[in-house]
């Protein structure tokens, strides 16, 4: 059975080293802290926090050094982050568009007796959207594999049998937020979804969302731009049927009925999660525990208190 | 005389004062003691000097209304009011003149704490009705705060040593490669505007990327900044390529940036047209964009090779950058020429941003327009970053 707790930032009120304890109270720890890229070895509160011995996986280290040293996978490596953010580019632009037909129905005033029919029309073709775009995403991933098939590469070879032993000699991995996109390039790099499996794992904010099935990308109030929610791409799928969003209180406009209503409805059946300061829930191989007091988003726009 | 009531306001007081004479002068200081002022409501404002004159005006830098205007005496007392229709979300600068045997004296309003600096002394603050004072452009203790390292450049094009104070985000690594933006005017925006107060939190909050700026001190600003050919060489052939080969920078269009307000603004505007391969982002605030349609500029002297240079570019308008923001506050006088640049701007096909405020040609307008305009050019990585 494999345990997983997602748990809000750590940053503030950090609790982590008490749930590693309750979850795997002997035993030495991994920890994944590529999210902070440069300042990845910065680690001393981390190792504080959890008291006692852990090591560090050093996977934004180890892609330097793959990349520094395998040239012509560097090359591809590269090639395919530019394909990612072309991808990001014309999936924003259409974003914009089919968010516009969803809310442009919602600022309607006077509303007809069709009206919900058009909007479920529109949130359908919202959806689509999501659904054409993680599909590219995931199409392009699988291409990469099997034509770069990195794993059979020497240096990504050496690591890999490297993390596999530290990870097989760790009682528990903990995944620690920062750069969504980069943490979850370096984890899929060196196979970690298989690594992993099977592991207690504790993770936090963009570590969370990197285990989840599917990534999005949130902030109602960015200094720029109109703050659409987007896919980022389908994370490594431990942590499945959940949408985290860390962040919620400080990201979301949790007063906006309209916004958290339609928010939810685009991603359902995922379970919206806010995850602030002080939040916790577990998984049982993959799944959430509901009888776990939580919050959730639901459809009608309101956050909930679920589980008690 | 009617009593004042716990549930009057500030301004029903003062209007029942002006309307059946001033009390004695113990319920006047408790007045003044109990309430803020100037008096600040929807849509309008009051201000107030207590105090012995023969006259008290309002003098400010509002553009649009009379520069002076006279406050009124409460009947039988040394209290004195004015009340303006201001739109919410306003920031006027002002002082008090008050008059004495016809001689008048420019002095802060004693009543109100609020002060902007400027590097002509300081003005007192009116921030109308709904006003916010953004909270990113206060210390916050939890940004990481960034390094000001004192630097000077002997410049071959202008004869003489030129002081850049370079800016180094908290946790600059030489492994990293940053944006660079040259502010002209540097002194003053980190003075009066607590630019680099305003880069750490923008920095922290992961609203702008981390980036070096350099910190321009003009020595003769009038001239350097007026679009001259020499100064715009400095910042392009020699203090670019040398920051650059001493620091960790990214070294392209895009990863470059010029910024600056009023002269300064013209400064950054004329660099970027001289070398349009060099500079990916433009932050112009309240630009000196002075010209003609016909006739002579009204300006002065100073203004000469300037309008000659704006008139030139509105002739033939090109693109210059990438990404251009321009703001400018309402209540100054070059309103006209920033909004009549706008669409000029946008016709070359430039990613164009213009804002407004209702304010006027300060440093705190400038400062409160930074986290648009820097965003703007120089996004943090907000979007991806979940800590």
């Amino acid at each position: 059975m494999s345990r997983i707790a997602l748990l809000g930032p750590q940053r503030l009120q950090p609790f982590v080293g008490e749930v590693a304890r309750e979850l795997e109270p002997h035993g030495s720890g991994a920890a994944i802290t590529a999210g902070w890229q440069e300042h990845e070895d910065a680690v001393v509160e981390l190792h504080e926090h959890l008291d006692r011995h852990t090591y560090n996986l050093d996977l934004y280290k180890r892609t330097e050094e793959v990349l520094r040293h395998d040239s012509s996978f560097a090359d591809a490596y590269r090639e395919r982050q530019n394909e990612l953010r072309e991808l990001q580019a014309y999936y924003r632009l259409r974003l914009d568009a089919a968010i516009e037909g969803v809310t442009a129905l919602e600022r309607r005033a006077e509303r007809g007796p069709r009206w919900e029919e058009a909007h479920t029309d529109a949130m359908r073709a919202l959806r689509t959207l999501d659904l054409e775009h993680a599909t590219r995403i995931v199409e392009g991933n699988a291409r990469f594999e099997e034509h770069h098939r990195p794993l059979e590469h020497g240096h990504i070879r050496k690591h890999h049998r490297q993390l596999r032993k530290m990870i097989d000699d760790a009682a528990f991995v903990a995944i620690a937020g920062g750069h969504v996109a980069v943490l979850l390039n370096r984890m899929r790099l060196f196979g970690l979804a298989e690594l992993l499996a099977g592991k207690t794992i504790i993770a936090w904010s963009a570590g969370a969302m990197a285990i989840s099935e599917t990534i999005v990308l949130f902030h109602d109030n960015p200094p720029q731009g109109a703050g659409n929610a987007e896919i980022l791409e389908n994370g490594l799928g431990l942590a499945r049927g959940v949408l985290l969003l860390p962040h919620a209180k400080r990201r979301l406009d949790l007063a906006s009925q309209e916004r958290i209503a339609r928010l939810t409805t685009r991603f359902s059946p995922l379970r919206c999660i806010p995850m602030d300061e002080g939040d916790r829930i577990d998984l049982e191989n993959g799944v959430i525990l509901t009888n776990r007091p939580h919050r959730e988003l639901t459809t009608a726009g309101a956050v909930e208190t679920a589980g008690v | 005389m009617t009593p004042v009531t716990d549930t009057m306001t500030a301004r029903e007081t003062l209007q029942m004062w002006i309307d059946e004479g001033a009390p004695d002068a113990a319920a006047i200081d408790a007045f003044i003691e109990q309430n803020s002022f100037p008096i600040v409501e929807p849509g309008s404002v009051t201000y107030v000097f207590h105090g012995q004159a023969d006259g008290v005006n309002l003098r400010h830098f509002v553009f649009g209304l009379p520069s002076t205007q006279p406050l009124h005496r409460v009947p039988h007392s040394d209290l004195w009011y004015l009340t303006l229709d201001l739109p919410d979300c306003s920031r006027m600068e002002y002082k008090f003149e008050l008059l004495f045997h016809g001689q008048g004296k420019w002095i802060e309003d004693p009543l109100n704490p609020n002060r902007a600096l400027d590097p002509f002394g300081a003005n007192s603050v009116l921030q109308s009705y709904g006003y916010e004072h953004p909270d990113w452009t206060r210390h916050d203790p939890e940004a990481r705060e960034g390094t000001i390292e004192e630097l000077r450049f002997r410049s071959r094009s202008l004869h003489h040593d030129y002081p850049v104070s370079l800016y180094k985000p908290a946790r600059f690594r030489r492994t990293r490669r940053y944006p660079l933006l040259i502010v002209m005017d540097g002194g003053d925006y980190l003075h009066f505007s607590k630019m680099k107060t305003v880069l750490d939190n923008l920095i922290h909050r992961l609203e702008v990327s981390e980036m070096i700026v350099a910190f321009t001190h003009p020595r003769d600003r009038l001239n350097e900044y007026a679009a001259m050919p020499e100064h715009d060489r400095f910042l392009a052939e020699e203090l670019t390529p040398r920051l650059e080969s001493r620091y960790p920078l990214i070294g392209t269009r895009e990863g470059r940036g010029l910024m600056g307000a009023s002269f300064g603004a013209l400064a950054s505007f004329s660099t970027a047209l001289r070398y349009p391969d060099m500079f990916g982002g433009l932050l112009l605030q309240s630009g000196s964009f002075a010209f003609t349609d016909i006739g002579e500029q009204q300006r002065g002297p100073a203004f000469e090779p300037v309008v000659e240079f704006v008139n030139r570019y509105r002739a033939k308008p090109v693109p210059m950058a990438e990404k251009v923001f321009v703001s400018c506050g309402m209540y100054e006088s070059l309103i006209y020429e920033n909004r009549s640049m706008v669409p000029l701007l946008q016709s070359t096909d430039m990613d164009v941003r213009y804002v407004e405020s209702r304010d006027g040609h300060n440093w705190e307008n400038w400062r409160d327009r930074m986290r648009d305009g820097l965003s703007f050019l120089f996004p943090g990585p907000l979007w991806m970053v979940y800590e």
